[in-house]
């Protein structure tokens, strides 16, 4: 892997004191395959800047707690360590809280999904959810279907677990199924195993468009008959701006369906409680493998959150979470029509995202720097792709900063473009097919 | 500030992270460099560069600052300024020199005067591809300069912006590239050979050069290769005859010397096919992180890093 060492040596004549190299690491050696893809990258050096007050970042996807209840936060966690700490501080099911299962069930109505508290696994966020589905079913070189673009962290386990990532396009209506099944054929005739589609079916995260109504039957079809297990993962399912929930992909299918869901974007990322939804015989292995990983999901957490559940009016919280998110994605919107009529992006009908098309010949990823100088950041779209697609697209994100805050950004972000634009004018360079893989950003911009 | 309490245990606030796009090296080398004076006993404390500094900085009045901030205003002379205004001390090249040691171009510049060896170069405003046509001048630097041609930000670290390139094709990109992190760009002839850096301490008996870092990449020595360990095999001390040896301290001291720099520095240079060491640039504010050079230069020469970093501050309150 690394030829050469003599390349560049000694100039002439023999060293005085043979001096032996180093690589820094005295494990180099020792990791295993599927480390090597982890490294510190230079985007991930810039956006150190972005988490500075100076800095609008329209990166981050971290949801807003602005309009929690702290007082009330406050003394639920300290009701549950003064009446339940025995409990709380101790280790607790592998498989979750039963009434935390019993209430996830309650959220899941909202989504059509009818489940029993045996088929959820409670994990440390829907994070490690994705994790333990991915540990127990594919090997590497096994293929999964995700969609272009696709949630960073996704392609970062996938990734880790040595998986072949193939994208399916999207539209304004999600996933494609022509697209799917070309794709499914194609993998097929090639003798690839596919173990999964991955799939974000509401409010994309990094795209913002929603797989359409009559599509969803459609898209369990083709999986069902390529026999391919569909990853539904839905954190922000709960976050639709104008109508009421859509129905779940597994409220129309059980058995071909991993459901994924998460308190962190309606609730509380902080706590890091997630949960999966599988098919009877998936599900025992979920939690057998969840023990191998984390013996069992923090029980503080749960019963925090399971008596936020029964006290508070967490859907009452979560309409309000929408007026917030809709404003702000109304901000966004109406700042980009009016500062960057060259650009493009979806209308998120829910959701923290919008995807933006740069015009032709600019590369988001190397027009960060810049961003970075004129105190605004974004993800790259290369991000979102493990393929090296993306270069024409970036990610803005409108959960967390102010209204205002966010006209400021885009204000900034189209002067950003419109150097960038002039440059390669100027120039006269266009994307190029560089492949960089996946460059996870922090926790703070997944 | 206080000298008695100085010549006991001085008070040492480091200054790391800033808004630059080294921010993240910044605020490593800063918590690397509090730890080792830690481990020898000095109080210290990592500050970042932001509305707090200047109030807590005038209330704190600690003995020493040391700014080790990377880019932009931390190595532009900037906070040195500012430091001097509130009346304190701190540690490294004052404001006059490192505004001219951080611009590439003059400090090539003035250690060619010195008589000193560096990369045949042209500094290059963007405006001035816009007033000229691009491809003309893009043309006329391959005319005269040949490939390969290293393309940098005139101001900067960390590799950020640079780009190696072979072929005038790949030029126009390249310039894309470095603009994006500043508005002159230096493009200067690629030299093969063997990449070496030179760290300089001067604690006030004069500089000194520390045993030469021989760096060898599968690549270029990018933003990658440098804060990844693994890509980069570094040989300390460099494998070099002892004549080279001492051509390449010798040149990092003169160029320490040309440009006025004081306490530390790290000269990064090239040692070309005919045995000649090239300057590249020089770092008033060199990295201190885990993979850092100067850090791996000292602990070559046996010196314990606490000890040493005790010695620069210790050096920088002498009278």
């Amino acid at each position: 892997m690394f030829p050469h060492l003599s390349s560049g040596g000694a100039t002439s004549g023999t060293p005085p004191t043979p001096a032996a190299g180093t690589r820094l690491d005295p494990w180099l050696g020792a990791y295993a395959e599927r480390a090597h893809a982890m490294r510190a990258s230079e985007i991930r050096a810039l956006f150190a800047v972005a988490n500075r007050p100076e800095v609008v970042s329209l990166a981050g996807g971290m949801p807003n707690l602005a309009g929690l209840p702290m007082d009330v936060l406050g003394e639920i966690a300290q009701r549950v360590i003064a009446m339940q700490g025995a409990t709380a501080l101790q280790y607790g099911s592998g498989q979750g809280d039963e009434t935390l299962r019993e209430q996830i069930l309650e959220v899941m109505r909202l989504e059509g999904i009818h489940a029993h508290a045996d088929d959820v696994v409670v994990t440390t966020g829907s994070q490690q959810a994705l994790d333990l589905v991915t540990r127990i079913f594919v090997n590497p070189g096994d293929v999964i279907v995700a969609e272009a673009p696709s949630y960073v962290g996704a392609l970062g386990v996938f990734r880790a677990y040595q998986a072949d990532i193939v994208h399916v396009p999207m539209d304004t209506d999600g996933l494609i199924p022509a697209a799917l099944e070309s794709t499914l054929v194609a993998l097929a005739s090639e003798g690839r195993r596919v173990k999964l589609l991955y799939t974000v079916p509401n409010f994309h995260n990094p795209a913002g468009v929603t797989l359409s109504a009559a599509r969803r039957p459609q898209i369990l079809e083709i999986a069902r008959r390529y026999g391919v297990l569909v990853l539904e993962d839905n954190p922000y399912g709960l976050l639709g701006f104008d109508s009421n929930p859509i129905d779940a992909l597994r409220s129309i299918d059980d058995e071909g369906v991993i459901y994924l869901g998460s308190f962190s974007k309606t609730f509380a990322p902080g706590y890091r409680v997630g949960w999966a939804v599988a098919p009877h015989a998936v599900r025992e292995k979920l939690v057998l493998a969840s023990e191998s990983a984390i013996l069992c999901p923090s029980n503080a957490s749960q019963l925090a959150i399971s008596a936020y559940l029964s006290t508070c009016d967490w859907y009452g919280q979560i309409k309000s979470f929408r007026e917030m998110y809709r404003e702000r994605r109304d901000a966004m919107l109406g700042a980009l029509a009016e500062h960057m009529p060259d650009c493009s992006w979806t209308v998120p009908d829910g959701g923290f995202y919008t995807w933006v098309k740069l015009p032709d010949g600019l590369d988001a990823k190397d027009m960060l720097p810049r961003a970075v100088t004129a105190r605004v950041a974004y993800v790259p779209g290369t991000a979102f792709y493990a393929d090296g697609q993306g270069r024409d697209h970036m990610r803005l994100s409108f959960c967390y900063p102010t209204p205002e805050r966010i006209r400021e950004g885009v204000r900034r972000l189209a002067g950003v473009v419109t150097g960038e634009s002039e440059l390669v004018d100027l120039f006269g360079t266009s994307g190029s097919d560089r492949r960089d893989g996946v460059q996870t950003p922090g926790p703070d911009l997944a | 500030m206080n000298p008695s309490s100085a010549a006991t245990s001085p008070r040492v606030v480091i200054l790391a992270g800033g808004l630059s796009h080294e921010r993240d090296v910044s605020l490593r080398s800063g918590r690397r460099v509090a730890e080792a004076l830690r481990t020898v006993g000095l109080e210290v404390s990592v500050h970042d560069v932001d509305v707090d500094l200047i109030p807590a900085l005038s209330q704190a009045r600690p003995d020493l600052v040391w700014p080790l901030l990377h880019g932009a205003s931390g190595e532009d002379g900037s906070i040195r300024d500012v430091l001097d205004l509130l009346g304190l001390r701190a540690l490294g090249t004052g404001p006059r020199q490192s505004r001219i040691a951080w611009s590439k171009p003059i400090a090539k510049t003035v250690v060619q005067r010195a008589g000193l060896a560096t990369p045949e170069f042209v500094t290059l405003p963007q405006s001035l591809f816009r007033e000229l046509g691009a491809s003309r001048v893009l043309d006329a630097i391959v005319g005269r300069l040949g490939l390969p041609l290293v393309v940098k930000p005139s101001r900067g670290g960390s590799a950020l912006g640079v780009s190696y390139v072979t072929s005038a094709a790949d030029l126009p990109r390249a310039m894309v590239a470095c603009f994006a992190y500043g508005d002159t760009a230096l493009i200067e002839r690629a030299v093969t050979g063997t990449e070496l850096a030179v760290s300089v301490i001067d604690t006030g008996e004069g500089p000194y050069a520390l045993p030469a870092v021989e760096i060898v990449t599968d690549g270029p020595y990018d933003f990658d290769a440098r804060y990844n360990a693994g890509r980069t095999e570094y040989f300390t001390p460099a494998r070099l005859t002892s004549e080279v040896a001492e051509q390449v301290s010798e040149m990092a001291i003169a160029a320490h010397r040309a440009l006025g720099l004081a306490h530390l520095s790290r000269t990064d240079l090239i040692v070309d096919g005919s045995g000649t060491a090239q300057f590249l640039e020089v770092n008033v504010a060199p990295g201190m992180t885990e993979t850092s050079l100067f850090p791996q230069a000292a602990e070559a020469a046996g010196r314990h890093l606490g000890e040493l970093y005790r010695e620069l501050v210790m050096g920088a309150l002498a009278p």
